[in-house]
């Protein structure tokens, strides 16, 4: 992690020892004064593995624009802060970035309760806020944009899919927390939409790691397929011990989340071949800019196998937030929100990006992929899938001064 | 029928899972009163262990049997002359100290290996039980367990070296008196004691997502298991691995894992009120 708030530090006391030396040149030396663009992610400790490519994304990002000459001629500068997986020291940077850095911006935040630990202390300081992670769904509030994908977005395109391909009954498992308790609820809504039924739903604590009667179970309501939502490396194992018992080529399986840390690369290609998921993004897309962005990142870290969905989103985002500056002509809040709201939209590796006016969500490609030798390989894809969840609960047109978590009833 | 058999394979495995997991905390808690509380990282270690060694090639079954326990024993004797042996008879320092090494050890093997899950797959396939799949790699941690509590049943009762590692833990002065060093007999103990955490580890790899931090995972459990087993070592082991394993899997099966996790935690409650003393305080008295 380079925190580069010292360097920023030299910069600013050059600049004041240049004004006071030349008040003359006041004017000009502010105008040319850089941008501030703050992170805040988890680089190091348990969540690293999330946290590190999307440093990498968000880097490679502000270098890109850098190279094209900033943002309103004026050149982008990071400052980093490594929450090291702490929820606690989300408050402490948040305050930090938005009170003593007086950052433009700020990116950042993984799991949701970093998120929410920022994103009221961000509204109070008015500093615009990007979560560019995939997440439940529900957050209204017109100071942050979400460009990550919801559950809605995805399980529309699974389930339905599986069930097409499958047959109608699904055996659903995930994790027992808000994230899969919500995804759960739309995979049985969705099924229902498709002519299929939800026959069981399991939830499974982030710690359970021992799935051998779930795996006779599943025999015993012997479903067409099962759909998981399973979060961690405990529940890693669940694939490996459903593989062991010779289940992978007897019932057919889609998840909503694995992949998302790169954990296909942790299976073996036996474990994981067939197994049907559902995101923005695959490295194997065939498109120019995807083509475009592996070169770039291959260009500066040398290895590509490090990026994943929420790398890539943290991508997309830094570049939905450069876009909506150049479009607002300005970097004040509120010409960027708004320029946000005016149909903002960029041409991302994952496909195109739009920014919903209504809840500040993004509308998206969301490709159906089948998991085959430890890669994600594109089946279909379903363009620009709109926040339904979100969409549901949230007007921010209507009601601008809404900050509410929104709990989606289905 | 077919259900039957594959609910008896999942009760008996998930009795040779704690037996596993516990063994090793087994003989250094319940043998040397080391409250050892980075026995989930020993687990840890041995997963690595067995997992770098398949990397470089080496046979899976030499590498969960042979390779981890060494690993982890050596690791173990290097902690005890280095920690452990000043704070015997400390239970609570000893509590403090192993701690401060299982969180160190969750940073050294963040490390070595990065904060990313890992793993090996099974060596061994699934089978077809009339119309179920069972994981063929269960039949194989349930034939090892018995094994090992065979051969550790055999040593500490029938031979030499058996007999002096009981005979000192019950009174190292009089040990010493015999011309025993207790010095050596802890460090030996603490080895065993390590290297059967260690293959455990190294046995349950292929099962599981590895990461730095999995030994939490197993580390209540553990305890758990070794505390109501009480002041035996196998007995003691055996007969609250049985239980627990017993009414875990058939809550799990009649409602949810989590029901399970919760039956096993409610039923060690109610028995240590019943017998604080552990199951082999009451029964089973005097046995291995």
């Amino acid at each position: 992690m380079r925190i580069q708030r010292r360097n920023f530090l030299k910069g600013t006391a050059a600049l004041a020892a240049g004004s006071v030396a030349m008040p003359a040149l006041i004017g000009r030396s502010l105008a040319a004064d850089k941008i501030k663009l703050g992170s805040i992610l988890d680089t190091s400790g348990i969540f690293d593995a999330y946290g590190k490519p999307m440093d990498m994304a968000m880097q490679l990002a502000v270098s890109e624009i850098n190279k094209g000459g900033g943002l309103l001629g004026r050149e982008i500068e990071t400052i980093s802060y490594d929450t090291q997986s702490d929820m606690a020291l989300y408050t402490q940077y948040g305050q930090q970035l938005a009170r003593r850095d007086k950052v433009d911006v700020v990116h950042g935040g993984i799991l949701s309760a970093s998120r929410e630990a920022i994103r009221p202390t961000l509204r109070k300081a008015n500093t615009l806020y990007f979560y560019n992670v995939l997440y439940e769904g529900g957050v209204c509030d017109r100071n942050i944009a979400i460009t990550g994908v919801t559950p809605a977005q995805q399980v529309e395109v699974l389930v339905p899919a599986a069930i097409k391909k499958w047959g109608p009954k699904i055996y659903i498992l995930a994790a027992d927390y808000n994230y899969g308790q919500i995804t759960a609820r739309w995979m049985q809504k969705y099924a229902q939409e498709a002519g299929g039924e939800a026959i069981a739903v399991d939830f499974f604590p982030l710690d359970v790691s021992d799935f051998g009667s779930t795996i006779a179970k599943i025999q015993t309501a012997s479903p067409d397929i099962v759909v998981s939502a399973l979060v961690g490396g405990a529940h890693l194992s669940f694939y490996r011990q459903w593989a062991a018992a010779g289940m992978n080529t007897k019932i057919p399986m889609a998840s909503s989340t694995l992949a998302i840390g790169n954990e296909h690369k942790v299976l073996t290609p036996e474990e994981g071949n067939g197994i049907m998921v559902a995101f923005n993004y695959s490295p194997e897309i065939a498109s120019p800019a995807n083509k475009a962005f592996l070169e770039a990142w291959g260009g500066m870290y040398g290895d590509t196998s490090a990026i994943h969905e929420i790398a890539v989103s943290n991508y997309q985002g830094v570049h939905l937030w450069a876009e909506a500056v150049r479009r607002a002509g300005s970097i004040d809040r509120m010409a960027v929100i708004e320029a946000i709201e005016d149909g903002l939209s960029i041409d991302g590796p994952g496909g195109k990006v739009t920014m919903d006016a209504k809840t500040h969500h993004a509308v998206l490609d969301v490709h159906l992929m089948e998991i085959n030798g430890q890669k994600l390989d594109v089946v279909e894809r379903f363009e620009q899938r709109q926040p339904i969840d979100t969409q549901a609960v949230c007007d921010l047109s209507a009601n601008p001064d809404d900050t509410t978590q929104y709990e989606i009833k289905i | 029928m077919d259900l039957a058999a594959v609910i008896a394979i999942e009760v008996v495995y998930s009795v040779a899972f704690l037996v596993l997991i516990s063994v090793g905390l087994a003989v250094v808690f319940g043998m040397m009163r080391v409250i050892n509380l980075a026995h989930g990282e020993f687990m840890m270690l041995g997963g690595y262990a067995a997992i770098v060694a398949v990397g470089h090639g080496i046979n899976i079954y030499i590498a969960m049997l042979v390779v981890a326990p060494l690993v982890v024993g050596i690791i173990g004797i290097i902690i005890e002359r280095l920690v452990i042996r000043h704070l015997y008879g400390r239970l609570i320092d000893t509590m403090l100290a192993t701690w401060g090494l299982s969180l160190f050890l969750v940073g050294f093997a963040t490390m070595i290996f990065g904060n990313t899950t890992t793993g090996i797959s099974p060596p061994i396939s699934g089978f077809s039980l009339g119309s179920y799949q069972v994981n063929g790699y269960n039949f194989f941690i349930i034939l090892v367990t018995a094994v090992i509590i065979a051969a550790m049943y055999a040593i500490l009762s029938y031979t030499r070296l058996g007999l002096v590692a009981r005979g000192t833990m019950q009174g190292a002065d009089m040990a010493s008196a015999l011309g025993y060093n207790p010095d050596r007999v802890y460090m030996a103990t603490f080895f065993a004691g390590s290297a059967l955490t260690g293959m455990a580890g190294g046995i349950l790899a292929p099962l599981v997502g590895l990461g730095p931090a999995s030994g939490a995972t197993y580390i209540a459990k553990a305890f758990i298991t070794v505390i109501s087993g009480g002041a035996s070592v196998i007995a003691g082991v055996l007969s609250s691995a049985t239980l627990f394993g017993l009414i875990s899997q058939t809550f799990t099966f009649a409602a949810s894992p989590v029901v399970g996790e919760v039956a096993l935690l409610v039923a060690a409650v109610i028995l240590l009120r019943l017998l604080p003393q552990g199951i082999t305080g009451r029964f089973f008295k005097g046995r291995m």
